[in-house]
């Protein structure tokens, strides 16, 4: 608790209100590291070990435990958001990348590109619960605002799998574009956005109160000076409000902002080298992303829409998650 | 080399776990002709039996997963025939009822099957480099998924001018697939701003690959071949079928890299490649093989999921439906080389990168930065509308 009062100087400083101090941890998938930053000082404070080539990174809903896909140790790694201290591993199948864990905090779903499947573990068990059978090359991973729907992305089946959490069944499938990499709920559950690396795209997904998917919209990107080869979308994060879509575009080194109501692209926002992946401040004041061709992390301030400062981080930086507010220190 | 037909039956599985019969069945049949040849330069490289057709088995693999969750099943045929009985086989085939292929051979089987094929028939080339299959020879029924020898040359041309590599010794073969070799090279030369400084020949005079303590003559032979060449950047080495270019590294008169048949290779894909999501299609591979994937296996892998892409896209195994829609501006796949592949639709060749590997490792992919053309950088590399005197397509 000691460090409220410079962070709250500190937050005055930038003129965020009412932020409070938050660890982003941002996984080095060759540096083999994870990269701690203060999201008020935006200093690193810490770089540790991880295992080998750490991709996919998420925190439990509690703040305390930090999830790290160690693609070449074909577990995922778990650590102690406050000491980063290593737990324990979870059984993950091998080279997971990218994974998403339920909103209690468990299970884990976890995509394994090499098998097909999605793992299903149990967080406290440790037990796998379910090995779903996808298409090729397992990527993407979301989960429904209600908890009841879990995507997966495959990147050469090119499609959008629809689990249900109760039976894990795949209940619906949708054709997007090229090698989709990642997916997104909007935070009322009714749209759902998956980024098509090679296609160059983001579908947009209507999901009906029913539950059922449908393919309304396509999203392209063009941005002057840069060879359409390199918008390559990948991550993706929606504002809570349902109102602005950031897509990072990879070797394009921008981070396209759409605004959802039109599904136009409206900015922009130069960044780094090959922009991985991303992630708010859980006020959803700054969005940071991965950097991974020139080794930083970019803050963007949400309001707006600009790139206000980058951080240098560990080699070839791939993931980023940001504690909750109320984690303990 | 005459092998049992054996069908390849991946959709199966499929089946029998999606508990239903299919809305589709698509039916390719892969030809694969082979030659007499030479053992290999280098016994790593020996050929396996299932040269080729592991890739299908791949693809097969691939595409039935897919098509589980849209009721496509597919079932793949493979023979390996001489070149006297490649006819036989495609007349077998079609007999069945098959309409999609993909062959793997030299131009002059490329031709005799894709005509006696017909319209109503494609046929998808995963082998044959010639470039005339492109131009003047082309057919409007065949597609190539491996690429020309000119989009080879120019892929190693455009990272030796990016390297100011400007002047270059231009060692060919005796054969005729060495002199189409080095055709390909002295147009990429001139379409990049490149000097052959030098041409020299080496003749083929035959013998045997397998000699103890081989390299002590060559150590002796290839200095004296070499020397007194003009100053020259660069060794471009247009040899088919390894008579002389592996030689060529750490022999020469003068120490320069080499390039082309040797040294830096361009090729469609290689066992090392991992960049953009290949490790995954390399695991796969092997574990479905037990082998390293070579680039027939690739570019069968490659044939077939075109065919897949295109059926899952158009719900189709019309022959037709399917050439229309890989040569409309729908069509797109991801290839684990960075950017989607198109075709090309004044020639029916498939656009794609290049990699560029030393025998180990990508030491670059081409097209090279800097290389621009009004419809994509893919298309600084081979003929390109205006060159190609392809007629069938129009």
């Amino acid at each position: 608790m000691r460090a409220i009062p410079i962070a709250l100087a500190l937050a005055l400083a930038l003129g965020a209100t009412g932020a409070e101090a938050n660890k982003v941890f941002v996984s080095n998938e060759k540096g083999n590291t994870v990269t701690v930053i203060d999201s008020d000082s935006w200093q690193v404070i810490d770089e540790f070990a991880a295992g080998n080539r750490p991709r996919g990174i998420t925190i439990s809903p509690d703040g305390t435990k930090l999830y790290v896909c160690a693609s070449d140790d074909d577990t995922v790694r778990v650590f102690d958001t406050a000491t980063h201290d290593e737990l324990y591993t979870l059984p993950s199948g091998p080279d997971p990348e990218l994974f998403v864990l339920n909103h209690s905090g468990n299970p884990l779903y976890i995509a394994n590109e090499d098998d097909n499947l999605v793992t299903v573990v149990d967080t406290e068990t440790h037990a796998v619960l379910a090995e779903i059978p996808v298409g090729v090359e397992p990527e993407g991973m979301a989960i429904s605002p209600d908890g009841r729907v879990v995507v997966n992305t495959s990147e050469t089946t090119n499609m959008a799998h629809f689990i249900s959490t109760e039976d894990y069944q795949i209940h619906h499938n949708i054709l997007v574009d090229q090698r989709p990499r990642y997916a997104e709920y909007t935070a009322d559950g009714r749209k759902l956005y998956v980024s098509a690396e090679i296609g160059g795209t983001v579908s947009v997904i209507d999901i009906a109160e029913d539950g059922t998917p449908a393919l309304v919209d396509t999203i392209r990107f063009d941005v002057p000076g840069v060879l359409p080869e390199w918008l390559q979308p990948v991550g993706i994060r929606v504002t809570s409000d349902g109102k602005w879509v950031f897509v990072a575009l990879g070797p394009a080194n921008r981070v396209a902002v759409i605004d959802a109501a039109t599904d136009e692209v409206v900015d922009y926002i130069l960044v780094g080298q090959r922009v991985w992946q991303m992630a708010f401040t859980p006020d959803e004041a700054f969005l940071i992303t991965t950097n991974g061709n020139s080794n930083d992390v970019t803050v963007i301030d949400v309001a707006r829409q600009k790139a206000v400062r980058s951080i240098q981080v560990g080699q070839q930086p791939w993931g980023v998650a940001v504690t909750p507010d109320g984690t303990p220190d | 080399m005459l092998r049992p037909i054996c069908l390849l039956l991946a959709a199966a599985l499929a089946v029998l776990s999606a508990g239903g019969a299919f809305a589709l069945e698509v039916r390719v049949g892969v030809i694969r002709v082979d030659r007499p040849q030479l053992a290999p330069i280098s016994r790593l490289e020996a050929w396996p039996r299932d040269l080729g057709f592991a890739g299908g088995r791949l693809a097969d693999e691939d595409n039935a997963t897919t098509g589980r969750f849209l009721g496509h099943a597919y079932i793949t045929e493979t023979e390996a025939v001489v070149p006297d009985a490649a006819l036989a086989a495609l007349d077998r085939m079609l007999g069945e009822g098959l309409r999609l292929f993909v062959v793997l051979g030299q131009a002059d089987d490329l031709l005799a099957l894709a005509d006696r094929a017909g319209d109503g028939a494609l046929v998808l080339n995963a082998g044959a480099r010639e470039t005339r299959l492109r131009d003047a020879d082309c057919r409007a029924n065949l597609l190539h998924v491996a690429p020309s020898e000119a989009m080879l040359a120019d892929a190693v041309a455009e990272f030796a001018i990016w390297k100011k590599w400007t002047r270059w010794a231009l060692i060919s073969g005796s054969h005729p697939e060495d002199r189409a070799m080095a055709e390909a090279y002295r147009r990429a030369a001139a379409k990049f701003g490149a000097k052959i400084v030098e041409e020299r020949v080496f003749e083929d005079t035959g013998g045997g690959r397998r000699t103890d303590t081989g390299h002590v003559l060559v150590q002796r032979q290839i200095p004296v071949f070499s020397e007194g060449m003009r100053d020259y950047d660069l060794v471009i080495a247009a040899d088919a079928s390894d008579v002389f270019a592996p030689y060529l590294p750490f022999h020469m008169w003068d120490p320069r890299p080499v390039m082309g048949a040797a040294g830096l290779r361009p090729v469609s894909f290689h066992a090392a490649t991992e960049a953009w999501g290949a490790t995954q299609f390399q695991r796969r591979f092997e574990a479905l093989t037990g082998r390293q994937v070579r680039e027939e296996d690739y570019q069968v892998w490659l044939a077939l999921r075109v065919v897949g892409e295109a059926v899952t896209r158009t719900d189709s195994a019309d022959p037709v439906a399917l050439r229309d829609y890989m040569l409309g501006p729908g069509f797109e796949l991801a290839a684990f080389k960075g950017q989607k592949v198109t075709f090309r639709d004044w020639n029916g060749q498939l656009r794609q990168p290049i990699l560029l590997y030393d025998g180990r490792i990508n030491v670059s992919v081409s097209p090279q930065e800097g290389f621009l053309h009004q419809r994509s950088p893919l298309d600084t590399l081979g003929l390109d509308a205006p060159e190609s005197t392809c007629a069938a397509f129009r």
